[in-house]
């Protein structure tokens, strides 16, 4: 399709080349406009189920449009006594909250350091920090159960948080945020007034780099909030995060997917929300990790 | 900015009127700053990265050579048994079973959807495309929903008389059984599927940084030189965009080897055994049944974790070989 596309653009640009500029082929939006669409159909279809009673998936042919039944629903979902989905909600919010808070301090004050501040084995300590991001995470997951569970901490939430409160993905993109962002004349002025490097981060670097310290917290909020193998392995369905009550409510009332659906569309729209709004700037920090990488 | 910097001016005024052992002091306090502080600022990282992640991973190679169980540990202590769990695993039908699930999975997933990804950035790379925030940000919606509700969105669209058997009965093939008995293939297909959704556009969006870092007259003089678009993507695009495209590879074969979430909704999530037929039980989920569901396998579980782990390791390497070799 594309191929096609691009071929007939290659006489226009080859005799008049001032002739592409301005010009794209209509194909290109064809395909841009499907490859959305498929994005955004599944979504559009959790908000149909989730405001339509059951029939509308036991029809043959599919529901286009969104029924009224959403409150009724969703209240199924709120009554039974075993599906906890606002103390997951809570804890889902607590969760993220606190680890991306800690994140981004830790990150940005390490960025700092990599960034700005000499010292011995630097890039040595800097490099071991982009290959602690090859270790997976299954791989420590035995031990860090039998850890928590010494500690006493198995269906405790601080089990999800403890584990995350540093990020060597931050670390690294906070580095490259800081070189850029920050003058080195700016440190040294700072250096000349007297500042301490505490006093630098504060109030020279922290402030320059809030643009790229504000992407990483909504990066680190998404993936903390949509874990789902650590959480299901060390916390209940009774003190659940929004992850376990979702998985637990799929197999436990899977028959019921109106009410299903429903609790799936409170707990993903948080994050639709901040896609839709912070949309330009989550986009920004991901193509900047990614070329700086 | 102005602002911040101007208190700490203050002082500096003042300093001249300070008795010299106290500036002397103050010299030595900043010295010992400069040398002990960005110690003190990377620590964090690597105290947290010690405890929870280092010291896991090693702790699962040793667990890895006991009979260890997990719960209990305090009444059934742990055995020493050598390479015992290793060699279990070569004659272990299921884990030469979740092996088999785990790549095919893997495969089918990742090549279109990295294919896909490079397709999409290119259109994306067009100068001058209208409503470019609108695509992207439509193309980053899926990474943006959790992977349990992909799970479930996508376990319901698969369902007998679901959207995707209604689509492609419009295209006249028959309705699918997607949940079928014995059929591992629907399976595979279907959480392929899965990751898919959720990771191409976001693949696109980084391939597409990849693409608009590449200087302009590199396509210039490529069209000087009569090469159409094809062209111009196969000796321009592709071989600048080789670390970008090694970078995405390598997180979609660390992703995509650990898969967990998907299957386990995709099969009810009830259980981590992939189907009734463990028709889609990845290594990740077969570790998980062996230490997390039944305890008292730990040990064993650890082993799989190894071995996983190496695996990820070689393909990582290969993956690297590759790519340099196609992007001569």
């Amino acid at each position: 399709m594309t191929t096609q596309a691009e071929v007939t653009t290659v006489p226009a640009t080859r005799t008049r080349r001032r002739g592409r500029v301005g010009r794209t082929s209509p194909w290109v939006y064809i395909g841009l406009t499907l490859v959305s669409l498929v994005s955004l159909y599944p979504l559009y279809f959790v908000f149909v189920i989730a405001t339509r009673s059951m029939d509308a998936l036991n029809s043959p042919t599919p529901t286009w449009l969104p029924g009224g039944e959403f409150f009724n629903n969703f209240s199924k979902a709120l009554e039974r006594d075993n599906v906890h989905f606002w103390k997951g909600m809570i804890n889902s919010i607590i969760v993220s909250s606190v680890v991306t808070v800690s994140v981004v301090l830790t990150s940005t004050l390490a960025g700092f350091a990599f960034a700005k501040l000499k010292f011995r084995g630097r890039n040595v300590l800097m490099l071991v920090i982009l290959l602690t991001m090859m270790v997976p995470t299954q791989l420590g997951l035995i031990p860090l159960w039998g850890m928590m569970q010494q500690w006493g901490l198995v269906y405790d939430i601080w089990a999800v948080i403890l584990p995350f409160l540093t990020s060597a993905f931050g670390v690294f993109l906070m580095r490259q945020y800081t070189l850029s962002t920050v003058p080195d004349e700016l440190i040294e002025a700072a250096r000349v007034d007297g500042c301490t490097t505490f006093r630098m981060w504060y109030s020279v670097v922290l402030p320059s780099v809030a643009p790229g310290a504000a992407v990483l917290a909504l990066l680190t909020f998404m993936e903390q909030w949509n874990n789902y193998l650590w959480p299901r392995a060390v916390l209940s369905p009774e003190n659940p995060t929004l992850q376990v009550t979702l998985g637990y409510i799929s197999y436990t009332y899977y028959t019921d997917y109106s009410m299903v659906f429903a609790a799936l569309l409170v707990a993903i729209l948080p994050l639709i929300l901040a896609v839709l709004f912070f949309g330009k700037q989550i986009i920004g920090g991901i193509m900047e990790g990614a070329v700086k990488a | 900015m102005a602002l911040t910097t101007a208190p700490p001016q203050a002082p500096q005024t003042q300093q001249p009127e300070q008795p010299e052992p106290i500036r002397r002091r103050r010299v030595l306090l900043s010295r010992l700053d400069l040398k002990v502080s960005p110690y003190l600022y990377i620590l964090p990282f690597f105290v947290v990265f010690a405890i929870f992640g280092a010291y896991p991973m090693f702790r699962t190679l040793y667990m890895s050579f006991f009979d260890w169980d997990l719960a209990n540990a305090r009444f059934d202590p742990p055995v020493f048994i050598g390479l015992d769990n290793y060699k279990r695993m070569l004659s272990d039908p299921y884990y030469w079973n979740a092996m088999r699930n785990t790549f095919g999975v893997f495969l089918l997933a990742t090549i279109p959807q990295l294919a896909l990804a490079l397709l999409i950035a290119a259109l994306l790379n067009r100068p001058f495309l209208k409503a470019k925030t609108f695509f992207r940000i439509a193309i980053l919606m899926p990474n943006a929903t959790s992977v349990t509700a992909v799970g479930i969105i996508f376990l319901t669209m698969f369902k007998d008389t679901g959207v995707i058997n209604w689509a492609l009965g419009l295209i006249g093939i028959g309705p699918i059984d997607w949940h079928g008995d014995g059929g591992f293939w629907s399976y595979w297909v279907a959480v392929a599927t899965m990751v898919d959704w959720r990771w191409t556009g976001y693949n696109a969006l980084i391939l597409l940084a990849g693409m608009l870092a590449i200087p302009r007259d590199l396509y210039e003089s490529a069209v000087i030189d009569g090469a159409n678009a094809w062209r111009q993507f196969w000796s321009v695009t592709f071989p600048m965009l080789r670390p970008t495209f090694l970078f995405v590879s390598i997180v979609a074969i660390i992703g995509g080897l650990q898969l967990f979430t998907e299957p386990v909704i995709y099969t009810y999530g009830y259980t981590v055994r992939g189907g009734d037929q463990r028709e889609v039980q990845t290594l990740t989920m077969y570790m998980y049944e062996n230490s997390m569901v039944s305890f008292n396998n730990a040990g064993y579980g650890a082993a799989i974790s190894w071995s996983l782990f190496l695996l990820i390791i070689v393909a990582s390497i290969g993956n690297f070989l590759l790519i340099r070799r196609t992007a001569r």
